[in-house]
């Protein structure tokens, strides 16, 4: 059996307003609610509602041929709720074909899982609740903020019940083996592991349309070829969702790409799709992986360094997670609801200061002019919600 | 590569940033297997002319025939000159001074210079130009490059004599230092050197902009090159002050180029939160009563300080004490005081009307008006010590590699460009 196995990460953050040092103590709102709500529409519009219409008539068109995954962070699924339920809409509508596979994560898509077991756990406990309210699946497999990963993580998410969690399929981590198999957390009878290809995966969701690149352009026959080419038990093809129509406009011909692949893959290759759960349940893991350290899917690194590990990052970072007694024993359930949303990922990731290299992608994403404007007004927003907690 | 250049004022006689950016790009050019023949109005004892030759004009004997000076008497004198602006005073400053119109004389084989900026400033630019052209006469070279308006007149005139490509370098224009009230001869002679030179050095992104839509050159014939900074051995570590408050630093002439107002303006709103705060403007300038007068109006005198003018020694003093630099410049073509607030490790907050901001990444930037914005970083700088830190420890390591010689490559590219 060859599989291809898509999983598609969907999320959106609740950006912060711009919140000036007269603010503390004054005004309690720190959400752009206008942006936020912006963006959302926006990415709905060119993203989420078409690609899943597409997705959707894929799977009809295929009967039982065609399976993908998703992940929605739990802020994503708020917003839509908010600000555009046909989109959550059309994801029950892909849930209910019983082709697509929803995974867990953290709720806020939050680096909890580096700071706080408790914390983690509690949030990825909150995911699983939203997730079996929307869709009405119970989430199997896990995965992290940004695949992040570690032997640890890959322990708590063991105890939390899960099968599986998903990660990069980082040349650190595998050396000279292949990520197109199933892994396995180091210890026995460990948590299993599916691994990203990320030269196929990001053939797609970063390369697609650069004209300097020598695989442009991308048909799904180059692309079959090449998957063909691979010593492969399941290839997985992991990438952030708005890759459609959002980081790869429509005039890109990403959606042509997307719809014409399967039927490409099915009557020109051995591939099949598969959902990871049907991976797990039909191959067997090849080896074992050790991860002592962190890691991620992000940048040439494959490290954390794009949310932790400059200082504007990792004091954010400390601060934020220092006030969770005081936050959880307030029982003030919107505390505990906007510290949440305040550990979401994307608030460190604009503080990041490596962008001098890796400017572009960093820059897509970034609404902040610098990475010290991003720590000043999340510094001014914790200052006031330290003091609304010691009041 | 021999290249004549004209300056106006070289260290340690200097009065602005121009003489401090003539030399230290003229050290890194002297690096570049260039040969630089330096011209200023006259010297006043001191000048580093360890890799330069640097030529006093005062001391060039004039040797131009009758026919000669005639021509030239009537190309420099095409624009009367009325009444004018000195570049780096302000604007009251400029009104004080007299515009003794004089024609030139000729006292003996030579002429006389003050240098700096005297009261007969206008009349010395056009004594300068003239000189430049028995300058021209007598010496050998590829390339004349001009620096600012001052020079601009001696090189278009070091041209027609020599027939050599021109560069003029753009320090500043007549747009930085008035705003839109301009002088309009002074834009002439700014104008004329421009429409004359064979290429036009903007000191940054920001100037280039006002090269081409203010004065109508076109694009391929300005680059921008982006000043450097001098490395200084300077390991100044902070002090604390006696008076236990976070000092805000505004160093620079108060003038309305560099938007001392809204400085005040941002110290009152940060004042009305924290009273931990104080604020230092130091310099002298034709806004400084005006000043002085608004801070009493908004009753924050106690947490202000004008020190007036300060020696480069007494500002490294203010420095070492500074929790932080602040520059809100309206339109500041590139503005080094922020590159040397960096060299001590001190945070720095600028402008984004400046053309330090187009270089610089570990400095928090803000619009010069947006004083919610300006108020709002101070307050940050103050209250957050790993912000500060990072500014001081990342700005610092910025600013090191922020060099001339990366100035001098593109100047020297740009001389063989010109000479093909």
């Amino acid at each position: 059996m060859k599989s291809i196995c898509f999983y598609f990460q969907v999320h959106q953050p609740f950006r912060l307003r711009p919140y000036r040092f007269f603010d503390i103590g004054e005004n309690h709102n720190y959400f752009d609610n206008i942006q936020n709500s912006w963006i959302c529409k926006r990415v709905a519009e060119k993203c989420y509602l078409p690609t899943n219409k597409l997705i959707l008539e894929l799977i009809n068109q295929h009967k039982g041929a065609f399976k993908v995954s998703y992940s929605i962070s739990g802020t994503a699924l708020e917003q839509f709720e908010l600000y555009a339920p046909e989109v959550l809409e059309s994801f029950q509508a892909l849930a209910d074909t019983g082709e697509v596979e929803l995974l867990c994560e953290t709720y806020s898509h939050s680096l909890a899982s580096l700071a706080s077991e408790k914390e983690f756990k509690k949030q990825v406990q909150l995911h699983k609740e939203l997730i079996k309210k929307h869709f009405k699946q119970e989430p199997t497999i896990f995965r992290n903020t940004e695949l992040i990963y570690s032997d640890k993580i890959g322990q708590m998410v063991k105890d939390l019940g899960f099968k599986a969690q998903l990660a990069e399929g980082a040349k650190h981590i595998l050396a000279w083996r292949s990520p197109n198999y199933l892994y396995q957390h180091s210890e026995e009878n460990g948590l299993l592991l599916l691994l990203k290809n990320f030269q196929l995966s990001d053939d797609i969701a970063f390369r697609f349309s650069q004209h300097d690149w020598n695989g442009f352009p991308l048909t799904c026959d180059k692309f079959v070829s090449w998957l063909d080419t691979e010593e492969a038990e399941c290839i997985n093809l992991f990438m952030d969702y708005e890759t459609f129509g959002e980081h790869q406009w429509k005039e890109t011909g990403i959606f042509e790409f997307l719809k014409h692949l399967p039927e490409t893959v099915l009557s020109k290759s051995q591939f099949t799709f598969s959902k990871p759960s049907d991976l797990i349940a039909n191959l067997k893991p090849k080896d074992k992986v050790l991860a002592p350290e962190a890691y991620s899917w992000a940048d040439e690194e494959r490290d954390l360094s794009a949310w932790l590990g400059n200082d504007l990052q990792d004091d954010a970072f400390e601060q934020i997670y220092e006030l969770e007694d005081k936050v959880l024993s307030s029982q003030d359930e919107e505390i505990i609801r906007t510290w949440r949303h305040l550990q979401t990922s994307d608030n460190f990731y604009y503080m990041c200061t490596k962008f001098f290299n890796d400017g572009d992608v960093h820059k897509y994403f970034n609404h902040y002019d610098s990475p010290y404007e991003a720590y000043i007004n999340y510094m001014n927003v914790l200052s006031d919600f330290r003091q609304r907690l010691s009041k | 590569m021999k290249v004549l250049m004209f300056g106006w004022e070289f260290p340690p006689h200097i009065s602005g940033g121009l003489g401090t950016a003539c030399y230290g790009l003229t050290k890194a050019l002297a690096q570049k297997d260039t040969e630089i023949l330096f011209v200023v109005p006259k010297l006043f004892g001191g000048e580093d002319n360890s890799q330069i030759r640097i030529l006093a004009a005062n001391q060039v004997i004039n040797d131009l025939s009758p026919k000669e000076s005639k021509m030239i008497s009537k190309n420099i004198s095409f624009i009367q000159i009325n009444s004018s602006m000195l570049p780096y005073i302000g604007q009251q400053d400029y009104y004080n001074i007299i515009h003794k119109q004089e024609t030139i004389k000729q006292e003996g084989q030579k002429f006389e210079f003050q240098g700096g900026y005297s009261e007969n400033l206008l009349e010395e630019v056009e004594r300068y130009a003239f000189v430049a052209a028995s300058i021209a006469k007598q010496n050998d070279f590829d390339i004349i490059h001009a620096h600012d308006w001052l020079c601009y007149k001696a090189g278009v005139i070091a041209k027609q004599i020599s027939n050599k490509p021109l560069i003029v370098h753009v320090h500043a224009t007549e747009f930085d230092r008035s705003g839109e009230n301009i002088n309009q001869d002074i834009y002439k002679v700014e104008k004329y050197g421009m429409d004359n030179a064979d290429k036009i050095i903007a000191v940054s992104d920001f100037t280039r902009k006002i090269i081409i839509n203010k004065y109508q050159q076109p694009l391929e014939k300005v680059t921008s090159i982006h000043n450097g900074v001098i490395a200084t051995e300077n390991n100044n570590t902070h002090q604390q002050n006696s008076l236990n408050k976070k000092i805000v630093s505004f160093i620079g002439r108060i003038t309305f180029q560099k938007g001392p107002d809204y400085f005040i303006e941002a110290a009152e709103k940060v004042l009305k939160k924290d009273k931990s705060f104080l604020f230092v403007m130091a310099g002298k300038g034709d806004m400084l009563n005006k000043m002085v007068a608004l801070v009493a109006k908004k009753r924050i005198s106690k947490n202000f300080i004008f020190t007036g003018f300060l020696s480069q020694e007494e500002v490294n003093k203010l420095l070492s004490q500074s929790d932080m630099f602040v520059m809100p410049s309206v339109s500041e073509p590139f503005g080094i005081a922020p590159l040397e607030a960096m060299q001590n490790s001190v945070p720095t907050i600028i402008s984004k009307q400046s053309g330090v901001s187009e270089v610089l990444k570990n400095t928090i930037k803000i619009d010069f008006w947006d004083t919610d914005s300006l108020a709002n970083a101070i307050y940050a700088v103050g209250n957050y010590p790993t912000l500060s830190k990072c500014l001081s420890i990342q700005g610092k390591k910025e600013v090191v590699e922020t060099t001339w010689e990366k100035a001098a490559n593109k100047i020297v590219d740009l001389y063989k460009q010109l000479q093909k």
